[in-house]
């Protein structure tokens, strides 16, 4: 999308993270070439992927002429830096990743895994998506999301308060 | 009254089956009436026992209900001893913004508690006790009144273990669990949905039906729970030991009616 100013061409980042297990399912609906061309015609110029535990291995790529750079890791120690760094973030549901995101007011999809047993993250994920603070996809809707991608329909979240509650707890005692 | 009529009784039968040796009839018969009115007696008195204990059993039981959720006499300003159970990722982010909303003061020693499995929830208790870096906390500090402690408690069962091994593993974690509980005797209990809890939270409960320990259990359910409560939350609001239940969306409160809401933590 430009240059900013400087010469070097402006770089957007979409940062994938799977969280502290794994997810198979969202690295490889990522790493599709339609995904990546969607995200390019977009503007993205990196998409850099956190794959964890997972056995899937995305191909990486320097990107130039007309694609997306691919790069991944499993595990770091600074994914805030990259969620700062990020232009768009495409999540596993996890409520720790999602309220770091969204505390960053970074525009965020979350990509539900259906294959968990016990699977209430769904829940949060459409609550915030039906409040328009998010998008919510699955593995196999992601490219959709992408297509009709419109980041001025989200709405900022107004970060919690944890006071009301510690104020109800003195009072309790 | 009963049981010294029937002793006065048998003394006497006694001295007279003493005293006159050449024995009447009448006396036998009621040495033996004596006897079997004394054995009725005893196993009566041994099912008298049993139910004087039941009956304050199930009072206590009944009162340490009733009490629960309902606040203490008013304890001033003194600190109160806190146990911290800590989760994976989403559950110790949500436990460490409460506790910065918490005067650290007040709740005192601080007890962290996470599963044996899980290093990173410990680490972060640690980095957020030495974050605080103002001028309230340096002077807790010079006061000794920082104290927190760390500890890790067996799980009663790993993600994907077998269920038949999972018995044992479940024993040695509700002894471990009692241990742990018997050592701290927390006077406030915070959780906020790890399974852990439920053992701790259960002998929290076994603690004030025996007059150990009066813990009251705040349960704060996680902002990832937006139509259902989680299996631990569900299990302490049916059978009433969590003391307060507070729950961050609206549709979970009108589901569950004796909770609490309290609006978004994150």
């Amino acid at each position: 999308m430009g240059s900013n100013g400087d010469g070097v061409s402006s770089k957007k980042v979409v940062f994938v993270t799977v969280g502290t297990t794994l997810f198979d399912a969202l690295v490889r609906a990522v790493d599709t070439l339609e995904v990546k061309q969607d995200l390019y015609a977009k503007g993205y110029t990196h998409l850099l992927i956190q794959i964890g535990r997972g056995s899937y291995i995305p191909s990486r790529s320097s990107g130039g002429d007309g694609s997306i750079a691919v790069d991944y890791f499993t595990f770091s120690s600074s994914i805030a830096e990259s969620l700062r760094s990020a232009s768009l973030v495409i999540s596993h549901a996890g409520s720790g990743s999602i309220f770091e995101t969204l505390h960053l007011c970074k525009p965020l999809i979350v990509v539900v895994n259906e294959d968990l047993m016990d699977n209430h993250q769904v829940e949060l994920a459409e609550e915030l998506a039906e409040r328009k603070h998010l998008f919510c996809a699955r593995p196999q809707t992601l490219h959709q999301t992408i297509v009709s991608l419109n980041l001025g329909s989200l709405l900022p979240y107004p970060p919690g308060d944890a006071k009301p509650v510690a104020k109800l707890m003195n009072r309790y005692l | 009254m009963l049981m010294l009529m029937s002793v006065s009784i048998f003394g006497l039968s006694r001295v007279h089956a003493h005293v006159i040796s050449v024995l009447s009839e009448g006396i036998l018969t009621m040495r033996t009436v004596d006897e079997w009115f004394l054995s009725m007696l005893e196993s009566n008195g041994v099912v008298i026992l049993v139910v004087t204990v039941l009956t304050l059993i199930v009072l206590r039981l009944l009162f340490v209900i009733h009490r629960t959720g309902k606040p203490l006499r008013p304890t001033a300003v003194k600190p109160l001893s806190t146990l911290i159970v800590l989760g994976s990722g989403g559950h110790t982010a949500e436990m460490l913004n409460l506790l910065a909303a918490l005067q650290k003061d007040r709740f005192y020693p601080r007890y962290y508690i996470a599963a044996a499995t899980d290093n990173m929830s410990l680490q972060k208790a640690r980095s957020f006790e030495s974050s605080s870096d103002d001028e309230i906390f340096l002077r807790l500090v010079q006061m000794g009144k920082d104290k927190a402690e760390y500890m890790q408690i067996y799980r009663s069962r790993e993600v994907g273990q077998s269920y038949i091994t999972s018995v044992g593993t479940t024993l040695v974690a509700i002894a471990h669990a009692l241990w742990l509980m018997i050592k701290i005797r927390p006077q406030v209990i915070l959780c906020n949905g790890p399974g852990t809890c439920i053992p701790i939270c259960g002998i929290a409960f076994l603690f004030k039906v025996l007059g150990i320990r009066w813990s009251t259990i705040f349960y704060v359910e996680s902002i990832a729970r937006v139509k259902r409560l989680s299996l631990s939350g569900l299990l302490l609001y049916k059978l009433r030991i969590a003391d307060q239940l507070y729950v961050q969306w609206p549709q979970l409160q009108r589901k569950y009616p004796r909770s609490i809401l309290v609006g978004c933590l994150m």
